[in-house]
């Protein structure tokens, strides 16, 4: 990979149905990210940050999960030191979609620190839901790149608007699950895949109550275990014990 | 808030985000390795899944949100475009939370 996408490319890809209901999606659940990204921006606001900071964190730290911690927990007036490790845990996952997205990210070196940058649930979900690189590839930087402005034009409204509606009104926390629903369905079709999501789900539900939020995700990545073996072995199980 | 832990933050978000990358680079992974990176986001987006409908930090709970997210599942079963089944886990969800 040169450029995410050449020029030329660009043009065939639009009319692409794969990747217009990549777009549409993109669009969508922009619109959600937009929304509790307002109400990011009233809650940064209200724990203290200023207006620049609050902006600066959006596009800087661009982590949801992460920043939102951060901020409640400045906002109750917990100490940085709290709010540092809680955001940081949250943050930590991104590494692990790094390693999966590595494959699928060569080419120039600024490229991909740029794509880092955008590798988050997301975009890592909605590549990983594509059938060949070319799309892998479309869908990581077109649903990553909307994200981001999304993200970002949504935290400036909010840290100067000071009010938010309630993106729980319109069930928009349960768009981001939904979307990933949809995201996975095609992975499930293949056994060991189908396999890797049952442990991950089950260590994850598992360890919500006990471990710190941040932690049960983190985990979940132990349901790769089940790639160890090679698939040949994979149909005779008494031989691979 | 200080500016050093808005940017302590950025830093340490972005290291992670760069850390796998770096990692993998453009070495040539033995098979096994390949096979387990490539299972990473089917375990990743399923515990999302698991996570975002159950849980409110570290209590889990079933709610509005199982509704909905159920209504995806069958939209996503039904072959149903990804934007519908945005479009329907959030309406549901919606839905149960106005009526409840």
């Amino acid at each position: 990979m040169r450029l995410p996408l050449k020029a030329t490319s660009i043009k065939e890809l639009r009319h692409d149905a794969g990747l217009r209901q990549v777009f549409a999606a993109c669009v969508t659940l922009g619109m959600a990210v937009g929304v509790f990204a307002v109400s990011f921006g009233v809650a940064a606001v209200g724990a203290g940050a200023s207006v620049a900071q609050t902006c600066v964190m959006s596009l800087l730290v661009f982590t949801g999960a992460s920043q939102f911690s951060a901020v409640s927990v400045l906002g109750a007036g917990g100490s940085s030191a709290s709010a540092f490790g809680g955001a940081a845990l949250l943050a930590a996952r991104n590494s692990v979609y790094g390693l999966a997205m590595a494959p699928h990210l060569k080419g120039r070196v600024a490229t991909r620190l740029v794509a880092a940058h955008i590798t988050i649930d997301e975009s890592t979900a909605m590549a990983a839901a594509q059938e060949d690189e070319t799309h892998r590839r479309a869908a990581f930087w077109i649903t990553g790149l909307s994200i981001y402005l999304f993200w970002n034009i949504g935290t400036l409204i909010g840290a100067i608007l000071g009010s938010a509606i309630d993106p729980k009104t319109y069930g928009l926390d349960a768009a981001f699950p939904a979307a990933f629903v949809a995201m996975v369905w095609p992975l499930l079709r293949e056994r060991r895949s189908a396999m890797a999501a049952a442990i991950g789900a089950s260590l994850c539900l598992a360890l919500i109550p006990f471990t710190p939020v941040g932690v049960p995700i983190l985990c979940a990545v132990l349901g790769v275990v089940v790639g160890i073996p090679s698939p040949r072995l994979s149909h005779r199980p008494e031989a691979a014990q | 808030m200080s500016w050093a832990f808005v940017f302590a933050l950025a830093a340490t978000a972005y290291a992670f985000k760069v850390l796998g990358l770096v990692l993998i680079g453009d070495r040539k992974l033995p098979p096994m390795l390949d096979r387990c990176l490539a299972l990473i986001p089917a375990a990743l987006i399923a515990a999302l899944v698991v996570k975002d409908t159950f849980s409110v930090g570290q209590h889990l709970q079933v709610d509005a949100r199982a509704a909905g997210v159920g209504a995806a599942v069958i939209a996503a079963w039904r072959k149903a475009p990804l934007i519908a089944v945005i479009v329907i886990g959030a309406a549901v969800t919606a839905t149960i939370r106005a009526a409840t």
